[in-house]
């Protein structure tokens, strides 16, 4: 493995290229997906139509195509985004989606008692739903939350359709280039497994941590 | 305030689908009145109460709290009506009967939470009336502790507290002991004995024949969504005059204090 490791000088940089894409994606489908999350539990039908249309259509269509759509279908358009960036765009809005989902089902999950205490002393929804709700809600929802950033370390190979230089873009070019196919992917694949690992281990302290009660 | 009026509801109306809880209910809280509200379970008395704080929107009727209206017949979102139903929540306060602490927040967090947020108290200021009124309620040693720590006497206690920050006209309890044995409850009751002595118009929901007689200057029963009767404790207790009332106070007093069940005979 030493010599292949050494025959793919670009894999360090793969690998930081992938967490980059993985992180980045993640923190900002985070705040999209509570701004969706907000409109689907708000009063407005407009707003709440909009976004189970939003999450109804990135939930159902494949994550591929998104990212196609976004990096070969903008430019269409007179938007000609850096493949980087189209990785990030598309990867946002894709977990944005699920992101707010899992964010509605703790809203959901919160005792309709804490929405009447907070309105019953005249608290206003958007004060309630950040000290009181959302506090909660995310702690209902990480275990969920979490399943999705490592669902989305793995999801980042596919940028490499879009020349992003990636891990599997790596394993790719130096696979092809000394035909160890094998060895190259296997490295790959065993990378992304050491990132997993280490992420569910982190989810594990997290969950046992928040599944506690408050105290 | 020689006889101002703390709550005049009028006509009010409640249905849940087809069912109709309330049909029909008037009642006038003067300024600094602690009323009972006793009757069968069922009656609709919980509703009255989440009907007063607006927690329920009635279908019909109106409700006035310190001279703020709502006119529940035209049901529309305005700015100004949600104006007012805050207005009236940030002067009435509700204490549930299952407490709704917060449980992400500590004891003093949970006080000091609506002060800031709804009376726009500076954070110093509101700690300084937090700690006093958990001083007062003896729980100033729990004051950093989660609920998750407390018991249902200390949680009730919390819960008194936080609706005390508010500094409301007005506060509404529905069944304050019914989750607590009987000598937290006993504890509770006192406490809201000593709030009487401080002017708080008082709407209390229970089943205590004991403190309603001794705490209350009226009592008000309630049955199949309307009210019957409403008297004062020693005329309601002693001699009831509807027939309702008489078979519902046979049974309170013989039962274990939990809301009992009356049978229809109409
Ligand atoms: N959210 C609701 N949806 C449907 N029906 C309801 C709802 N809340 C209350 N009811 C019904 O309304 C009626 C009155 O309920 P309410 O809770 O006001 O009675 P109560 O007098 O407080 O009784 P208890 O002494 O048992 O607490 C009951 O028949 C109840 O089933
Ligand atoms: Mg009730």
């Amino acid at each position: 493995m030493d010599h292949l490791v050494l025959s793919m000088p670009g894999l360090l940089r793969g690998l930081g290229v992938t967490i980059m894409l993985g992180v980045v994606s993640f923190v900002l489908g985070f705040v999209l997906g509570g701004l969706i999350t907000l409109a689907r539990i708000s009063r407005s039908p407009v707003l709440k139509a909009t976004a189970i249309a939003y999450v109804s259509l990135l939930r159902g269509t494949p994550l591929l195509i998104q990212i196609m759509l976004v990096y070969f279908g903008l430019p269409q358009l007179g938007v000609r985004i850096a493949p980087i960036p189209s990785a990030i765009l598309a990867f946002t809005l894709y977990s944005a989606a699920y992101l707010s989902e899992n964010l509605r089902g703790g809203v959901l999950a919160i005792d309709q008692g804490q929405w009447e205490a907070a309105d019953s002393m005249g608290m206003s929804h958007g004060r309630s739903l950040r000290r009181i709700i959302y506090p909660q809600a995310l702690r209902v929802a990480t275990p969920a939350i979490g399943g999705r950033f490592i669902a989305l370390m793995k999801d980042t190979s596919l940028a490499s359709v879009i020349t992003v230089v990636e891990l599997t873009r790596v394993a790719e070019s130096t696979g092809s280039s000394s035909f160890r196919y094998v060895e190259a992917f296997v490295l790959a694949g065993a990378v992304y497994w050491l990132i997993n690992a280490v992420l569910s281990i982190g989810q594990a302290i997290l969950e046992r941590r928040m599944g506690r009660a408050y105290t | 305030m020689i006889d101002t009026v703390a709550i005049d509801v009028r006509g009010l109306h409640k249905r849940f689908g087809r069912h109709e809880v309330l049909k029909s209910v008037d009642l006038t809280v003067r300024s600094g009145e602690v009323v009972a509200v006793m009757g069968p379970s069922g009656a609709g008395k919980t509703t009255l109460m989440r009907c007063l704080n607006l927690l329920e929107e009635p279908d019909a009727g109106t409700i006035t709290v310190h001279g703020r209206t709502v006119d529940c017949t035209s049901p529309r979102r305005t700015r100004h009506r949600s104006r007012v139903i805050r207005d009236i929540r940030t002067r009435t306060a509700m204490v549930f009967q299952n407490y709704n602490l917060f449980p992400h927040l500590t004891v003093l967090e949970n006080v000091i939470e609506a002060p800031i947020s709804v009376r726009r108290l500076p954070r110093s200021y509101a700690v300084e009336i937090g700690d006093r009124l958990l001083g007062r309620l003896g729980l100033t040693d729990k004051r950093d502790e989660y609920p998750s720590r407390l018991s249902g006497g200390q949680l009730q206690r919390v819960a008194i507290a936080r609706a005390l920050a508010m500094d409301p006209e007005v506060i509404l309890f529905d069944e304050p002991v019914s989750a607590l044995d009987l000598e937290l409850g006993a504890e509770i009751l006192h406490i809201m004995k000593n709030l009487t002595a401080r002017g708080i118009t008082m709407v209390i929901v229970t089943h205590e024949i004991a403190f309603a007689r001794e705490v209350a200057d009226r009592v008000v029963f309630m049955d199949a969504g309307y009210i019957l009767e409403e008297q004062h404790p020693s005329v309601f207790f002693s001699n009831p005059a509807t027939p309702r009332a008489r078979s519902f106070l046979r049974l309170v007093s013989e039962g274990d204090g939990s809301p009992p069940e009356l049978e229809r005979t109409n």
